[in-house]
């Protein structure tokens, strides 16, 4: 063994080298604050870990950068911890850095020799907020991609350079797979390894004799070195900060109802706004800041001040010789932790009072958990975005809020929750062509409302009289009669909530479809049922709210085998190309409550 | 070895070790936490289960040459690859060879020796790798004792359903090892 390792020292000098470093004097002595630096560097060292382990598992590309996620976090066991260490403790870095910049500050540890104790932290604070964009858009959700959208835009409001340095950045002009791979590659090389060398420079600085500054006042005690008090106190810092990671991460966990943290929404999507967007906690104070520059002047916000603030901490050296200097310093620090932490607040503040706010975060988790459901199921080729954009539950009630809620409701609301200003004046379409809202159709105190014909041209129509007069004054035997009608009708939805209720009463049903026709119930004096009828003047009960009823219906409310000339505004969605087939086919499924797996609105 | 252990007393040795021991311990508790997570994540292949192989209809029973003679089938199935479902395509290839009236052997098309495709060659009438030159029977059985292969052909199961319909078990075999084992 020690021939070995002589043999080494020999010809690497590096155990010499190691000796050194663990036995150099420290000067000032063995402290509890020297082990702020330590505690940063594990910090940094878990990311570096976590890091490469999520790398393993991840695929930079649009189709595959949320799957891989995905897979990773949610389908190999430990990933969630993986994911939720290297988030908390990245966040934690930024914290720590910002905070070892005040304390720097604060002690006047700048002055000469010691700028570069100043200087260095405020190079990494910079590159640290980089790896936190770079690595925000990386899992590729809606909330990566809208939040690494706006710090790419700031880049791109910086006179001269700024568009061309979005667009290398970018890779292009839209955000795609080449921003994920220059992310990444930012993300796991560049940054980290600046980084670690600055920190590790940082530390170096730390054993300098002249850099002990005000730590020369103890030098009474004998100078000892790093091994083994310093490391030993190094290392309960360090264990003491993973224990606090440990615990955020599950207390995190826990407070989320569904367990999942760090949160995945859904694929990132373009075209479908996130009202939701906000930066990390950290971030949020310049996020606010931004608000209060009115358009054309953000790059004073985003840009001008930031710039000037990081000059103004970089001359503090210089500054601080002057009379005075060294209290404006920690005046101007001071000021700006507070106006950072009041900016934060108040844009926490703004978000709780606003109702939007936390309504779209309901929204946007309630989407990425639809979409994690789907994901469990496999994820086809062409990625996750895929089995969103073809979800009934997802798209079904935007396409209604869309197209629908102009005239129609859906339980009240316009299918997103929402009461549009404008009172319905058509049909409420939840449940439509169940044997429940059939039921209220042909109940006479109901026809007329708002909930069936009362805001359309039919609310004095055929159908309306027929159920006022006719209907109100069927006897006992008439009603049982109408109950198997409605049966009959509702089982040609073939509806899915229905299965087992069309299963049980098949025999009543078939009773229904046969009194259909009797003219007791005159439904076929104007619809037509199972049998072509020219003289058809009302919607067709033939498949009466099935899959393939519903989209010709969508498609054209106008055609003879519905209302025909007597349509009245219902636009013809499918004739005038208003909505696509795929469209219309989402609409149909959702009004129908026909979507894979259970979800519930 | 440092400056303080020359000049302490009789204890501070050992309490300088003691505490080079607990920093030792401690530091590395703090790292072993995050790196055993990740090794965790790592080490998922190894928990995977192995493929139990799914059954296939590759043809019909028609399409086999009555005197035997083997015929190379792409064998399709729906595959997931990590986190991607793929629908149903090609995933291999088999040689099937009528034995019967309705009876056929299934052989894996991967040479067992180091996972090249074999060819059945007429003229031998048998297989042959066309990387090490393993030579194999009709049936796949190793025919020379010089063929670098450790084994036959792997064969698949193989049912007939509804009379004609030529279904196959496709697993795929660890290569370069005497046993059968599922890779």
């Amino acid at each position: 063994m020690k021939g070995v390792s002589e043999w080494l020292e020999a010809r690497t000098g590096w155990l010499g080298a190691a000796r050194r470093l663990l036995w150099e004097p420290l000067p000032g002595g063995v402290s509890w604050r020297r082990s702020w630096l330590a505690g940063l560097g594990f910090l940094f060292l878990v990311q570096a870990v976590t890091g490469f382990f999520l790398l393993s598992g991840y695929g930079a590309s649009t189709q595959t950068a949320w799957e891989s996620v995905f897979h990773l976090q949610f389908q190999t066991p430990g990933g969630g911890w993986l994911r939720g260490l290297h988030v908390v403790a990245a966040q934690a870095f930024v914290v720590g850095l910002a905070l070892h910049l005040l304390q720097v500050v604060l002690a006047g540890a700048y002055r000469a020799p010691r700028e570069l104790n100043l200087w260095l932290v405020l190079v990494l604070l910079p590159l640290a907020l980089a790896q936190s964009v770079t690595g925000w858009l990386l899992p590729f959700d809606q909330k990566g991609y809208w939040a690494a959208r706006v710090p790419l835009n700031i880049v791109g409001v910086v006179p001269g350079v700024g568009p061309a340095l979005q667009a290398l950045l970018v890779g292009g002009a839209e955000v795609g797979h080449a921003t994920l791979t220059r992310f990444l590659a930012l993300h796991v090389t560049v940054l980290p390894l600046a980084i670690g060398g600055l920190w590790w420079w940082l530390w170096r600085l730390d054993r300098r004799a002249d850099h002990a500054g005000a730590a020369v006042a103890t030098a009474g005690r004998p100078a000892a070195g790093w091994w083994p008090d310093q490391a030993l106190r190094d290392a309960v810092v360090c264990l003491a900060v993973l224990v606090a990671l440990l615990g955020i991460v599950q207390g995190l966990r826990l407070r989320e109802e569904d367990g999942v943290f760090p949160e995945l929404l859904a694929p990132a999507d373009p075209a479908e706004p996130f009202a939701a967007a906000r930066p990390e906690w950290f971030m949020l104070f310049l996020f606010q800041f931004l608000k209060y520059f009115p358009a054309g002047t953000e790059v004073w916000g985003a840009v001008v001040i930031p710039t000037v603030v990081f000059l103004v901490v970089a001359a503090m050296p210089w500054i601080g010789r002057w009379r005075l200097g060294a209290r404006f310093n920690a005046a101007f620090m001071l000021g700006l932790a507070l106006g950072a932490v009041t900016l934060g607040v108040l844009a926490w503040r703004e978000d709780r009072a606003n109702a939007q706010y936390p309504a779209a975060v309901r929204a946007a988790r309630e989407a990425g958990a639809r979409a994690r459901a789907l994901a469990a199921g496999g994820i086809p080729p062409a990625g996750a975005l895929e089995l969103v954009r073809t979800d009934p539950w997802l798209q079904g009630p935007k396409l209604f809020a869309r197209h629908c809620a102009g005239c129609h409701r859906y339980d009240g609301h316009d299918g997103m929750g929402g009461i549009p200003a404008d009172p319905p004046s058509a049909a409420d379409l939840k449940g439509f062509a169940s044997r429940e809202w059939l039921a209220g159709l042909l109940d006479p105190a109901r026809v007329a409302t708002a909930h069936y014909f009362g805001g359309t041209r039919f609310a004095q129509g055929r159908m309306v009289r027929f159920v006022q007069r006719d209907v109100a004054g069927f006897n006992e035997a008439q009603r049982a009669a109408l109950a198997k009608v409605i049966a009959a009708v509702s089982a040609e939805a073939a509806l899915p909530a229905q299965a087992e209720a069309d299963a049980r009463d098949a025999e009543l049903i078939a009773e229904g479809r046969d009194l259909i026709r009797t003219r007791e119930m005159k439904c076929t004096g104007c619809h037509q049922f199972r049998q072509p009828d020219e003289d058809a003047i009302a919607p067709d009960l033939t498949g009466y709210g099935s899959r393939a009823w519903l989209m010709d219906f969508l498609r054209d409310p106008a055609h003879a085998r519905f209302y025909g000339r007597r349509n009245d505004r219902m636009p013809r969605f499918g004739v005038e190309e208003l909505l696509s087939e795929s469209e219309l086919g989402l609409l149909a499924d959702w009004l129908r409550g026909e979507w894979p797996g259970t979800g519930d609105r | 070895m440092s400056s303080q252990t020359e000049t302490g007393d009789g204890g501070a040795p050992r309490r300088e070790f003691l505490r080079g021991a607990a920093a030792a311990v401690l530091g590395g508790v703090a790292l072993a936490v995050p790196l055993g997570t990740g090794v965790q994540v790592w080490l998922q292949p190894l928990r995977a289960p192995r493929g139990a192989g799914a059954w296939s209809r590759v043809t019909r029973l028609t399409a086999l040459p009555a005197d035997g003679v083997p015929r190379r089938f792409l064998v399709s199935a729906e595959q997931v690859n990590a986190w991607t479902r793929l629908p149903r395509r090609p995933v291999g290839a088999v040689y099937l060879r009528r034995t019967g009236e309705s009876q056929v052997q299934a052989l894996h098309a991967t040479c067992p020796h180091a996972g090249c495709p074999v060819e059945y060659t007429p003229a031998r009438s048998g297989f042959l790798c066309p990387c090490h030159n393993s030579t194999f029977a009709v049936d796949g059985s190793v025919n020379d004792p010089a063929s670098p292969s450790p084994r036959g052909l792997d064969t698949l199961e193989v049912e007939i359903r509804g009379g004609d319909e030529v279904w196959v078990r496709f697993q795929n075999f660890r290569a370069g090892v005497r046993e059968k084992i599922p890779a």
